[in-house]
């Protein structure tokens, strides 16, 4: 029935298979919708939130979502940018649409919880009205908004791609028009991202009053303000071949060149390798000269359920260790071994999100401060869950109706 | 404003006196402190010895109104300005119908000072009519916190205008200071090198809480037991 609409040349799933896979989707939207009404309407008091933890699940999420999403951003940076400088990066755009596509859909989604996440959520608009320009989440406010902007206008001509827009005349031209133009986008979106990053390990990083979370650095910018965008544009590529390979494995095609995970697997590879050595660089000053300096030795951050093993998760085995088989040339041979360090980086960075958030306040500041413990409740878990079913929605319907995946034709012709 | 703990009797009349003045509205069940608005808390310190050697104190804590050079932990991590400093007279100030409620001040705070109303605040009936008209009560979603009493500042500025003496030189006390029966409480200009806390300041009992973190708070205490001190500065 939507065959005019599909792409032509791919086959695609039966539209009754399609239209349950939506609805399991929708319901799951539909059931994160429901909890952030319930959350709008009788506020905060629903969630796990308390005067301990300012901050919990939704501004956890949303940064990791928007660090997973940095693969868009950098993606492009990398293909619009550099490309003519290497040309081996002209591989990415045989994966840049999905790159834009899980990037729109990231921050987007972030967008919406962050609506909750607020205690008037009428009054989200005062942060462009009455920015304080000397906070870190005034950049933050400016610059997702500004990015998921510059996101949708990326995102665009890829939807008039679509075969029925695309053979309306004026639409086309306009959709090429964009899409002549989208170095320009890639470009402020790099340096939109770049700040946005940057900004989201700022907020963390500048509270100098909690010692687990203060650095020190450059000027006015904390070291976790490099830190986080270092992790994310480690990750972020990471995270979208993740998806394009699980896209691959749903529907049993093949959609990009191996040749692609192969460099996605040697940039994360080099990046993850700086992230992690300045991470650790960072983690030793942090533990032996910073802390001692404020009273705090290591063990003072690190007690049940926070305990040390979050920290060697985080730099150990989602750090060092997918930096070793990723940069390894024969680690990246393996699809099995570059999935998985591919799986650990992002999970990885979604812890790094939760320390820098959650366990920061976890840890007493005062001596005679107890050590709380945050327990999320459903009202917290359902809009995440919703978000997330809402990133699979969007990808679903893009993948079925949109070509995302220039090769996926020839590719599976030959098999 | 300098707080005595060798005089501090732990009766709470601060908490009280700073609840009423304040129209810091209240649950029927209190008894889940995280989401409790407590302008002025009074924790409970123990040496950790035992029966013999076991001491005791209360340490009265409001707002800092902290006074680290160019900002206060919570004021510049504020994305709206619904918190300020003003450099006039060093109060901390938070403007609720700004505030957008993102928390990042309470992240800010080490001390704890910022409350975040988790509910519409409400009054049994009877009590609506012994609200302090001269404070705004907060609206659900926005952070509050001690503000030393500012409009009682204001209202000693006033005095001072009409009886044509100088405002700034105008004094007054936060309702903590008046109701503690101790006397524990002292408040003034600590810029004032003639005024009684600018003397306290310099008794050698004096400290103030996690000087190491640099937020230079305004409140300091007095103690002549050295691990009240220690406790009160990690490391100390």
């Amino acid at each position: 029935m939507d065959k005019a609409l599909i792409p032509e040349g791919v086959r695609r799933c039966s539209l009754p298979a399609f239209g349950i896979w939506i609805l399991v989707l929708a319901a799951l939207i539909g059931w994160g919708v429901y909890a952030g009404v319930v959350v709008l309407i009788q506020a905060l008091n629903v969630t796990g939130l308390n005067n301990h933890f300012g901050f919990g699940l939704y501004i956890t999420a949303d940064l990791a979502i928007i660090a997973l999403g940095a693969g868009a951003f950098f993606s492009g940076f990398l293909y619009y940018g550099l490309s003519r400088f290497f040309p081996a990066l002209r591989e990415l755009h045989k994966i840049i649409n999905l790159a834009v596509i899980v990037g729109f859909v990231c921050y987007t989604g972030a967008l919406a919880v962050l609506l909750l996440e607020i205690g008037q959520p009428l009054r989200g608009w005062f942060g462009y009205w009455h920015a304080n320009v000397h906070s870190m989440l005034t950049e933050v406010i400016f610059c997702i908004t500004c990015y998921a902007i510059v996101l949708v206008i990326e995102y665009v001509p890829i939807v008039l791609k679509n075969r029925k827009l695309d053979a309306i005349h004026p639409v086309r031209i306009f959709g090429h028009t964009l899409h002549d133009m989208m170095a320009i986008f890639a470009l402020t979106g790099t340096f939109l991202s770049f700040f946005h990053q940057g900004s989201l390990g700022g907020v963390a990083g500048v509270l100098f009053a909690r010692p687990f979370a203060y650095r020190t650095g450059f000027f006015v910018w904390p070291w976790t303000f490099f830190l986080f965008i270092l992790s994310a544009i480690a990750s972020g590529p990471a995270f979208t071949a993740l998806v394009c390979r699980s896209m691959e494995i749903v529907t049993r095609k093949k959609l990009v060149d191996r040749s692609v995970y192969e460099l996605i697997s040697k940039i994360v590879g080099t990046l993850l390798s700086i992230y992690i050595l300045l991470k650790i660089a960072d983690t030793v000053y942090w533990a032996f000269f910073l802390s001692p300096e404020l009273g705090f030795k290591l063990g003072d951050y690190y007690r049940a359920p926070y305990g040390m093993w979050l920290l060697f998760t985080e730099i150990i085995l989602c750090g060092v260790l997918p930096a070793i088989l990723l940069t390894a040339s024969r680690g990246r041979q393996n699809h099995f071994i570059v999935f998985s360090s591919f799986l650990l980086v992002c999970i990885g960075v979604i812890i790094n999100r939760f320390v820098m958030t959650v366990q920061t306040l976890a840890t007493p500041v005062m001596p005679f401060d107890k050590w709380e413990v945050y327990v999320p409740t459903i009202y917290e878990w359902a809009p995440i869950i919703a978000m997330l079913a809402y990133c699979a929605l969007i990808l679903s319907l893009s993948y079925r109706y949109l070509p995302l995946f220039p090769r996926e034709k020839e590719l599976n012709t030959i098999s | 404003m300098v707080i005595d703990l060798d005089k501090c009797s732990g009766c709470m009349a601060c908490s009280v006196a700073c609840q009423a003045e304040n129209n810091i509205s209240f649950r029927p069940d209190e008894t889940n402190k995280l989401r409790s608005i407590t302008w002025m808390e009074v924790f409970y310190l123990q040496n950790g010895k035992d029966y013999g050697e076991y001491q005791y104190t209360y340490l009265p804590r409001p707002c800092m109104h902290c006074d680290a050079p160019h900002h206060a932990p919570c004021t510049f991590v504020c994305p709206v300005n619904a918190t300020t400093r003003n450099e006039e007279n060093g109060i901390v100030e938070h403007i609720y119908p700004r505030c957008i409620g993102c928390r990042y001040c309470i992240v800010a705070c080490p001390y704890h000072a910022r409350d975040f109303n988790w509910w519409d605040p409400s009054w049994p009936k009877s009590m609506e009519s012994m609200l302090n008209p001269e404070v705004s009560t907060r609206m659900r979603g926005v952070v509050e916190k001690c503000t030393f009493c500012h409009h009682r500042l204001l209202n000693a500025r006033a005095k001072a205008y009409l009886e044509e003496t100088d405002p700034d030189k105008a004094t007054y006390l936060p309702a903590c200071a008046e109701a503690c029966p101790t006397k524990a409480i002292s408040f003034g200009n600590l810029n004032d090198p003639e005024s009684e806390v600018a003397a306290l300041i310099k008794d050698p009992r004096a400290f103030r809480l996690l000087s190491k973190l640099h937020t230079e708070p305004k409140v300091y205490y007095l103690s002549k037991h050295d691990w009240v001190r220690k406790q009160a500065d990690k490391g100390f």
